[in-house]
């Protein structure tokens, strides 16, 4: 019954012309076409190499790379002894060394979700997100800590490194995504009372450094409570993360529920939908999509910043590479250990900022609203 | 809810408005609005940009909320309840100016979405009601396709069937062909007369005059959001009684 619509008869379309190919004719094209372009390219490059040769020259090629103590230090170029020497505190803290076999199990367990997870190709989405938000927390609870099952009890005391820096990473962003969405329907909702809750929500913890949150939540917290309650300090400080970036995450969702047009949640209630199947279903994958780099930045953001628990005496990544600064037999190598504690959270930060690319490149559906 | 679905067929009318007011802030947009439309009637609303047509039917459904008088759908009295809203929703189906598909869904999840939700039916029922629905539209073959894809005359026939696909016995249609390049105003027209045909119950708001003369059993004029005129096509184009009415059709059948 439709007439035909004029798109339906399509004239062939003619190729365009051949581009160039090969890193010459690229070369060519795009930095040594004219003259003041070759210039500007040569100038650019050489810039480059005399600021970042004395670096390579210093981290790389007159670097000492083997050894296990002090002495095999030359002193020319930076000592990665010093890493090597102390990798297993970078990596577990002042985790007892009988029971580290517990944290590489939940390590190699989080990996093989987030790959499972985030590669396409592997089937079993909904299994793989069930675990991870079920299974997952239980296990490395249960592993971490101990306690249970015969296995020794080991005090978040004693948790350090680079498990303790994810650990808090991980818990902050799973625990800030759902409440910054709450927050943020929140704040739009149609009843007062629960916008107003969330407006002085999202403002206090905004409002607030998060060195402040910290030691609030360390300090202060346990004047209020009775000392018969003895709040572990990590999970304060977990709570106080959490509380502060979801209010982060509340506004950085917000922009994208602003940005859908009206007409869809309208279209969503002509068809009778209800108000968490319209927000689940139709404004929020929206919303989310659009502010995947909001999201994203808010994470790296959380991720650099769990290194401020330190100041509460939790010995992360940086604090324990700091602590091992003050260690007699390897005083004087402050910069080897601010360069690899830097290159660690630069490899998790840029992973996480080239996934969310791709997340974005994957999720376009030719979005014209 | 019982008693008003008891209620649901016989000679009850499909839609009584009465004694309707809106406001927006202290704008009178509905004006002591009284109308009543039978099962299977084919209604067509004009009047100038502003008048009021279009917020009233989206008063039908709850989209707008009025502030006085008494809307009764399908025997169902409009309340503030949400439950008694969403049960007039799945009655009456709505296709908008601009489309308002769902971007992120292909055009057959678009369709199955609230069969799946709200209706609670199996998915492959869905799928097929979607696809008998596509069909009569002529689009089943973009099922897979996501609107950014499609063309504003597909998207709105896509938008027709996503709204029959819930079985609707009412649909509302909002300027359905006024965001369409003049070239697809066509294709969405012909899905609508023959929806019409079919005896589906119509309240379209419209400036496609040929449309209300070949299918409307009434058409309503509005202005400052009054009902001014209310008559089958033939006495409404050949001889109007009010002086806005007159001036309106001049304006827009004139060239």
């Amino acid at each position: 019954m439709a007439g035909e619509s004029m798109r339906d008869v399509m004239i062939e379309a003619r190729r365009p012309p051949n581009a160039h190919r090969g890193v010459v004719k690229w070369l060519q094209r795009n930095l040594f076409n004219g003259p003041i372009n070759s210039v500007v390219s040569v100038i650019t490059i050489g810039v480059l190499l005399w600021a970042l040769w004395p670096f390579v020259q210093w981290a790389l090629i007159q670097a000492d790379w083997l050894g296990d103590s002090r002495q095999a230090c030359s002193g020319e170029g930076a000592c990665w002894v010093f890493i090597s020497a102390r990798f297993e505190s970078i990596i577990y803290g002042f985790y007892p060394e009988a029971a580290r076999w517990r944290v590489d199990i939940v390590f190699a367990l989080m990996a093989g979700l987030l790959a499972w997870l985030a590669i396409p190709r592997i089937p079993g989405k909904r299994w793989a997100a069930i675990i991870a938000v079920v299974g997952f927390p239980i296990a490395a609870y249960v592993l971490l800590l101990g306690g249970h099952f015969g296995l020794m009890h080991v005090s978040t005391r004693n948790w350090g490194g680079l498990m303790l820096t994810l650990t808090v990473a991980t818990i902050g962003i799973v625990g800030s995504l759902p409440i910054g969405i709450v927050l943020a329907l929140g704040r739009r909702s149609n009843m007062p009372l629960v916008r107003a809750v969330s407006v002085v929500f999202i403002e206090f913890w905004r409002g607030v450094p998060l060195i402040t949150v910290l030691f609030m939540a360390s300090v202060m917290l346990p004047l209020f409570v009775p000392t018969e309650v003895e709040f572990d300090k990590l999970l304060r400080a977990l709570v106080g993360i959490m509380l502060f970036w979801s209010a982060y995450m509340a506004e950085v969702i917000r922009g994208g529920l602003q940005a859908i047009p009206s007409g869809q949640d309208e279209a969503g209630k002509a068809l009778g939908l209800g108000y968490w199947h319209r927000m689940g279903l139709i404004v929020l994958p929206q919303a989310l999509k659009l502010v995947i780099p909001g999201i994203v930045n808010t994470f790296i953001a959380l991720f650099k910043d769990t290194s401020l628990v330190l100041i509460i005496g939790l010995f992360d990544l940086l604090a324990i590479i700091r602590a091992g600064l003050t260690d007699s037999d390897w005083l004087g190598f402050a910069t080897e250990g601010y360069v690899f504690a830097a290159l660690v959270f630069w490899v998790f930060c840029f992973s996480m900022s080239r996934y969310s690319q791709y997340i974005e490149k994957r999720l376009q559906t030719g979005h014209t609203n | 809810m019982n008693e008003a679905t008891a209620t649901s067929h016989g000679d009850t009318p499909m839609i009584e408005m009465t004694g309707l007011n809106k406001w927006y802030g202290d704008f009178h947009v509905l004006r002591d609005i009284d109308l009543t439309v039978k099962r299977g009637e084919r209604i067509v609303v004009c009047g100038p940009s502003g008048s009021g047509k279009s917020t009233l039917i989206r008063c039908i459904n709850h989209l707008e909320t009025h502030q006085q008088g008494e809307i009764v759908v399908n025997g169902v009295p409009m309340t503030q309840d949400v439950k008694r809203i969403e049960q007039i929703r799945r009655n009456v189906g709505m296709v908008f100016q601009h489309f308002n598909l769902f971007p992120h869904l292909s055009v057959l999840e678009n369709c199955c979405l609230s069969q799946t939700w709200v209706q609670k039916k199996p998915r492959a029922e869905a799928h097929k009601t979607a696809m008998e629905y596509l069909e009569r539209v002529q689009i089943a073959d973009q099922a897979y396709k996501y609107p950014g894809q499609l063309s504003g005359g597909q998207q709105q026939r896509v938008a027709i069937a996503r709204a029959l696909c819930m079985r609707p016995e009412v649909m509302l249609f909002d300027e359905p062909t006024s965001a369409l390049d003049p070239e697809m105003i066509k294709e969405v027209l012909d899905v609508m007369v023959e929806l019409a045909r079919e005896g589906m119950t119509m309240l379209c708001v419209t400036h496609e005059m040929g449309f209300a003369k070949t299918v409307a059993d009434r058409v309503i004029f509005m202005d400052q959001g009054q009902i001014i005129e209310e008559a089958p096509p033939e006495t409404f184009f050949n001889n109007p009684r009010s002086e806005r009415t007159k001036l309106f059709l001049s304006q827009i059948l004139g060239h």
